[in-house]
């Protein structure tokens, strides 16, 4: 870092990130998808939902890259498209589960007593479901919608941030900072959210990478059983159905949506990991 | 130990009751009624019919008051009769699918145990070198694999194209014929692949993990002092270090599960196997509201002794606990 550059924590996490390598690539790789899939239209001459009948089932090539499916509908196009469907339903479901997680989080670690009591043992019921169970219990019973998908995710998924945010209030309750706070006359609700939130805040920045990369997962698999994404609303788990129904003569409708996934999920993965350890004092050179 | 025991034991009382609260507030705010599933396809229901159905089931009453009974009842391990056709207890339907679904989940946690370990415990000892990274690459992308797309591949490869194993069921059409040693082998090629696919799943947390415990046992001063001494690099590991690096891997043992039994619906679906996963799915599919309740009590209850037994096992192995007051 030459002498005359600011030094601020933002720019001294950045430089440790983009040392990692695999954490820039994910990183770049997300950007990309984001573009390609708000650009959808201008990427693929081919709309998502026009059945071709005359070209059913076609294998890869120039004319199709991914091939076609059993309504002569373009893989690539519906790949590209879906993937609108799973960067959503990633930042939504998270969304609402770190501030679920980071709310009773925050007023568990605050409070103490009988308020944490309660709130923990929440935390320890909700453990307690296998969440996939729960998850499509929920949503069979409800209208299919996306929407739905996202809050039901994002409901079941908040206990680890909860867990996480609770134990750094603890550590950071009788640090001096909050006592001065509290002596200058701070509401509690001041405390909470000025001065704890922003300091509780890395440890929930890494695990709510990792959760868009579980909450991706979660949707392509309600998808792909069905009561996720309806079609012909493309998803990358409902395109993997038709995989299922046709594997025995068109792999290229098992491979490239399960592909897409895996790709996406990896990257968030990296990226996660990239901010774990660029934030980690411990390995801070 | 005693004393850690009860208080262990008394304390899953508020959370049975949690379980329960949680799953009937969960079944009975979704919109939607078994009712409706049944009439909706014959228009020929009258409104009376339609309510006398629903005075059947109970559904009338209000909300509390149907806990209330549905409590009782599963006090006495009674969790109602499914409203499927057959109409059985719950409970009878349940018992005929757990073995299945239990049994696989436990060979796939063996063998998810007996490879994570070691390449946890291979990946911290050569750590940093291109073995270690080769491992963490591989950790990644099993991170990230979707189940059931890996489910579909293997299908593809070792059923379609190569033909080498089935990818459907539990049994072959006519293996009640074969003798006991055909039928074991028939249903040990029917279990390979979910029980290869359910293993994968959970195979790249586990072996992360025992890498992260173990890097850090063996940053601990007592190891330094062990090597100092010179003890052998290999005792040194596998007596010193390994015993503290197991600890924790312990409690990750009862976390596992509901994840395992989660996953189960999904493998049991792709490979069609009688389990407690499928039925669960198509349950949740005639929204049979008694079988899909009581599902996920025991799926819960399930998770809730895993837990027990991890801490409990935990307990025993670390002597902070063993001999304290708990």
């Amino acid at each position: 870092m030459s002498a005359n550059k600011v030094s601020s924590p933002a720019r001294e996490f950045w430089e440790r990130f983009t040392t990692n390598r695999f954490a820039t690539a994910g990183l770049i790789i997300i950007a990309v998808l984001f573009l390609l899939s708000l650009a959808a239209a201008l990427v693929t001459p081919y709309s998502p939902d026009t059945i071709d009948a005359w070209h059913v089932l076609l294998p890869p090539s120039t004319a199709h890259w991914f091939g076609t499916d059993e309504l002569g509908r373009d893989v690539f196009t519906r790949v590209v498209y879906g993937a609108r469907v799973s960067l959503k339903v990633g930042f939504v479901a998270v969304g609402i589960a770190v501030v679920v997680g980071t709310v009773v989080g925050l007023f568990a670690g605050f409070y103490g007593g009988w308020i944490d009591s309660v709130l923990m043992r929440l935390v320890d019921i909700m453990l307690c479901f296998p969440t996939f169970f729960l998850i499509l219990a929920v949503i069979a019973m409800l209208e299919p919608s996306i929407w739905y998908i996202m809050v039901i995710i994002g409901l079941t998924g908040w206990m680890g941030v909860a867990r996480l945010v609770r134990a750094e209030v603890l550590s950071l309750k009788s640090r001096d900072f909050i006592l001065a706070a509290r002596v200058l006359g701070a509401s509690d609700l001041r405390i909470i959210f000025r001065h704890v939130l922003p300091n509780a805040l890395s440890p929930v920045l890494v695990s709510a990478t990792l959760g868009v990369a579980g909450a991706i997962l979660t949707e392509s698999a309600l998808s792909f059983l069905g009561i996720g994404v309806q079609p012909p609303t493309p998803s990358w788990g409902n395109i993997l159905t038709s995989g299922k129904d046709y594997i025995e003569f068109a792999w290229w409708l098992s491979l490239f949506p399960g592909l897409a996934i895996l790709v996406t999920v990896l990257s968030y993965n990296l990226v996660g990991e990239g901010i774990r350890d660029a934030l980690d004092p411990r390995r801070r050179g | 130990m005693a004393n850690y025991l009860i208080k262990r034991i008394l304390m899953l009382i508020p959370l049975l009751l949690g379980i329960t609260l949680i799953t009937f507030t969960v079944i009975h705010l979704a919109p939607g009624e078994p009712v409706e599933m049944q009439t909706a396809m014959s228009p020929k229901v009258s409104a009376q019919s339609r309510a006398r159905l629903r005075e059947f089931y109970g559904l009338d009453k209000p909300l509390h008051v149907q806990y209330a009974k549905w409590l009782g009842n599963l006090s006495r391990l009674d969790f109602g009769r499914s409203f499927a056709p057959d109409n059985r207890p719950v409970l009878d339907k349940i018992k005929e699918r757990i073995p299945i679904t239990i049994s696989l989940n436990v060979i796939a946690l063996i063998l998810e145990f007996g490879l994570a370990l070691p390449i946890g415990i291979l990946a911290a000892v050569h750590r940093d070198t291109l073995l270690d990274r080769a491992i963490s690459f591989f950790v990644f992308v099993g991170f990230a694999v979707p189940t059931f797309w890996l489910a579909l591949l293997c299908m593809y490869f070792f059923g379609v194209k190569l033909s080498w194993l089935p990818i459907s069921g539990i049994h072959s059409l006519g293996s009640e014929q074969l003798p006991f040693f055909g039928r074991v082998l028939d249903l040990a090629k029917h279990l390979v692949l979910p029980i290869a696919i359910a293993t994968f799943g959970s195979l790249a947390g586990l072996s992360r993990y025992m890498r992260s415990t173990m890097i850090e046992v063996l940053s601990q001063d007592y190891i330094t002092t062990a090597r100092a001494k010179g003890v052998k690099e290999r005792v040194v590991i596998y007596r010193h270090a390994l015993k503290n690096a197991l600890l924790p891997v312990i409690t990750l043992l009862g976390f596992s599960l509901p994840a395992l039994i989660g996953g189960s619906v999904i493998f049991e679906t792709i490979f069609s196997i009688p389990g407690m996963g499928q039925l669960f799915y198509q349950g949740v599919m005639a929204r049979d509201y008694p079988l899909v309740m009581g599902i996920l009590v025991i799926g819960a209850c399930l998770t809730l002794i895993g837990n027990l037994l991890a801490d409990v096992s935990y307990a025993l192995a670390d002597p902070r606990i063993r001999h304290g007051k708990g």
